[in-house]
């Protein structure tokens, strides 16, 4: 395990420094292999959300990342077992009805794809989950964030974000933090709203708050006047919302139309462009949790929100960067065990160490990811603002403030240069002077960075042998 | 006591919507007996012209009263195409067949404009404009807002002339002839195939002007929105007794309120073992009871054959 976790570290480091000194991309191929030289290898992933129905706007999302994802690997070429692989996505829609799930679940199942990313909802994901661990079909979900999905002792359940209990635990401790006393409860009665909204409630009771009333609605329902009505008559301080966007938004709205002066909190199912959109001015200042850290503080984060937006050219919604990665999980794995057979490369997804846009993604025993982090965000003037990160591994926080440094560095580096062309050639002796300068600061502070990733390790480590 | 009146505001409300939308339902089924399920995507439809209209003209730089008015004015008119085009192509063919055929047809044509509707308008929420003021009024500890206000008039006024039409127009005599008795109706001049697809027309151009209040009232759309809010309607109309005008707006009125109250106190009544999603447990609950009494519902004329 100790040696395991530096190697973590060093590896970690090493990427970074890679990255550092520009972005140095792996060696492409250097030409397409000779035509009928190698025989191809069709993978099939299935990919499952909902189409249809009020969260067609996410599944589509979900689709948006899973077909990038494809679509750059084929570009790339991968080779499996000697012969050269091409991913094909079977995109099925499950409608978030729990029913729907099982049976598009028996149609991969059926069709015999390698691998399945999904599906969005955690409604459908577990009970799919179990058709495919019959199957022995690895399965990695980008989104399904309730905790039973991976405690059901499935071999074949993944997942690449934080699940519900570290989000319903963060959520109370930002509550405790705001200053609540008194808190409703609204869900939407499907497996996620309900998961979260029991993990909030039993980290705001544990914390003191108290729970002055639950109610609940549907994942269908606009209208929330009746509910919101009682929650009035409570006075609660803070209203909290398991569910989805579809629902929050208008919610909001109805609680301002109503006279209810509470904030509204909520998971990442309300922490979308959509729910700003929903919700109008209602939405302002209020706050929502996600998974992972923001796409802008990670390092593979903007590039690919700019790939995202260009191939696509609408925003991300929510879940797409999650999906991409559970896709490169899949294929990395593959590419580890040397085989598209799901029973060859099943233990290789256990133990992959892949370094995705969203995290370093690495399983526990159940299939969790490790260390998840949960960030909180405020809904400021349209716009999600990023405010703090909860839990999650030490080692991805000290990452994200080493790159904030290098960036530092590199825009004083720019600037430097800039002053010296600026000053013409007299001052070029003297600019070189100041750029060495910088340069070595530059490097103190890249060499402080990777201590504090040392160090950061060395507390997770500690922390994992504590327990 | 303001908790209360607030939840009978909000059943208000929810219960005029859910009226304007029976009053379609109950119009079409007065006449050829037929539940028209695609009357619930109608409505949406007529929301979504409205908000594209709407929308655009207000971009365009057109004042915002009148881009409305011009909104409701071209939903109004698509809707009433839609309706005549439904009969024409789905109904008027089966006139006499089974009556079962007609009722499949009817769900068929439900889910072919849910799609066509996600085809145009793609299957993101979209944002109604804000067409009027946001003006709160609070009276006695409970809110409301002016769009409350304007939907219960409009729905009320909106049956009133429903009734008018009916009852004191020529029109109106031959389609109450027509419902009567189809084939005697056509011997005495009446023709027939014009006075439904009459009754088609007037019907969606009510279910546009419901589905611009309920963009307004909501301000979100969705090309799924008409399938639950359709279903609610017609549980309407039967309650209050369907083929009676009357009747659907007071069935709506009634199950609105209901609703309301039954996600204000289900949990208190039951000590918390039914949660407030119950709540349209307490309007089938009534519903039941009426049928089981009043097996034509509240206001339901006893036409044996039609009801």
């Amino acid at each position: 395990m100790q040696a395991r976790l530096s190697v973590v570290a060093l590896s970690v480091a090493a990427a970074f420094a890679l990255s550092a000194c520009g972005q140095k991309e792996e060696p492409k191929p250097v030409a397409a292999p000779a035509p009928a030289a190698k025989p191809e290898v069709v993978v099939k992933l299935g990919h499952v959300a909902p189409m249809t129905g009020p969260q067609a706007h996410l599944g589509k999302d979900n689709e948006n990342g899973a077909v990038l994802a494809v679509e750059e690997l084929n570009a790339k070429g991968m080779e499996i077992g000697g012969a050269k692989v091409k991913f094909v996505l079977v995109n099925e829609d499950d409608a978030a009805d729990p029913k729907q799930g099982a049976i598009v679940a028996q149609k991969l199942v059926d069709a015999k794809v390698n691998g399945v990313i999904g599906h969005l909802n955690s409604g459908t994901t577990i009970p799919a989950s179990k058709l495919y661990a019959d199957a022995g079909i690895p399965q990695i979900s980008g989104s399904a964030t309730n905790p039973k999905y991976t405690q059901q002792g499935f071999a074949t359940a993944f997942r690449v974000m934080a699940n519900d209990v570290q989000q319903g635990k963060s959520l109370g401790e930002f509550a405790v933090k705001q200053g609540v006393k008194t808190v409703a409860i609204v869900d939407d009665r499907t497996a996620y709203g309900q998961g979260l909204a029991d993990e909030f409630r039993k980290a705001a009771e544990a914390a003191g708050i108290k729970v002055v009333a639950s109610e609940y609605t549907t994942d269908k329902a606009t209208d929330f006047k009746a509910i919101l009505t009682k929650i009035k008559s409570t006075k609660a301080e803070l209203v909290f919302f398991g569910g989805m966007d579809a629902q929050g938004g208008p919610m909001a709205k109805q609680m301002k139309e109503l006279g209810i002066k509470a904030r509204f909190l909520g998971g990442d199912g309300i922490c979308t462009p959509e729910f700003m959109k929903l919700g109008g001015p209602a939405t302002e200042g209020q706050f929502c949790s996600l998974p992972g850290m923001p796409l802008e503080k990670l390092a593979k984060g903007p590039a690919f929100r700019e790939k995202f937006t260009k191939k696509f050219g609408g925003e991300i919604q929510l879940y797409a960067p999650y999906v991409y990665d559970a896709v490169m999980v899949m294929a990395d794995s593959m590419q580890r065990a040397d085989s598209v057979d799901p029973v060859k490369f099943l233990p290789a997804v256990g133990k992959t160490k892949y370094d995705g846009v969203t995290a370093m993604i690495e399983f526990d025993a159940l299939g969790d990811l490790k260390g998840g982090a949960i960030s909180i965000y405020k809904y400021t003037a349209g716009k999600l603002e990023y405010v703090e990160t909860l839990g999650g591994s030490p080692l991805d926080a000290a990452k994200a403030d080493l790159k904030e440094a290098v960036a530092d560095v590199k825009d004083a580096a720019k600037a430097v240069a800039g002053a010296a062309t600026a000053v013409g050639k007299e001052a070029v002796g003297e600019a070189k002077e100041a750029a060495k300068a910088a340069a070595e600061a530059g490097k103190d502070v890249v060499k402080a960075g990777a201590a504090a990733v040392k160090d950061a390790a060395e507390a997770t480590k500690a922390a994992a042998e504590k327990k | 006591m303001d908790i209360f009146l607030q939840q009978i505001i909000n059943g208000l409300v929810q219960g005029s919507i859910y009226a304007l939308v029976a009053l379609g339902y109950t119009m079409v089924y007065g006449i050829m007996g037929l539940i028209n399920f695609a009357h619930g995507e109608v409505v949406m439809i007529g929301t979504l012209v409205t908000i594209t209209v709407a929308g655009s003209l207000i971009k365009a730089g057109m004042p915002v009263a009148l881009a409305g008015l011009a909104g409701l004015m071209a939903a109004v008119l698509v809707c009433m195409a839609l309706g005549w085009a439904l009969e024409r192509v789905a109904y008027r063919p089966l006139r006499n067949a089974p009556r079962l055929t007609p009722l499949i047809t009817a769900i068929g044509m439900s889910i072919v404009l849910q799609n066509l509707a996600m085809m145009i308008w793609g299957r993101n929420y979209l944002t109604f404009p804000a067409l009027l003021p946001k003006i709160d009024f609070e009276f006695a500890g409970a809110n409301f807002t002016a769009i409350q206000i304007i939907i219960v008039l409009v729905s009320a006024a909106t049956m009133g002339g429903l009734l008018l039409l009916v009852y004191r127009t020529k029109l109106g005599m031959a389609m109450r002839a027509t419902a009567q008795n189809p084939a005697v109706a056509s011997l005495m001049g009446v023709n027939i195939n014009r006075v439904i697809a009459a009754a088609f027309v007037i019907g969606s151009a009510l279910g546009a002007v419901a589905g611009v209040m309920v963009g307004a009232y909501y301000e979100i759309a969705h090309y799924q929105m008409g399938f639950m809010l359709g279903l609610k309607a017609f549980t309407a109309a039967v309650l209050g007794g369907i083929g009676n005008l009357a009747g659907a707006m007071l069935g709506g009125i009634l199950l609105g309120i209901i609703e309301a109250l039954g996600a204000g106190y289900i949990g208190d009544l039951t000590g918390g073992f039914l949660g407030s999603h119950y709540q349209d447990i307490f309007a089938f609950v009534v519903l039941i009871v009426v049928l089981m009494f009043k097996p034509s519902g509240l206001f339901g004329e006893k036409t044996g054959d039609r009801a």
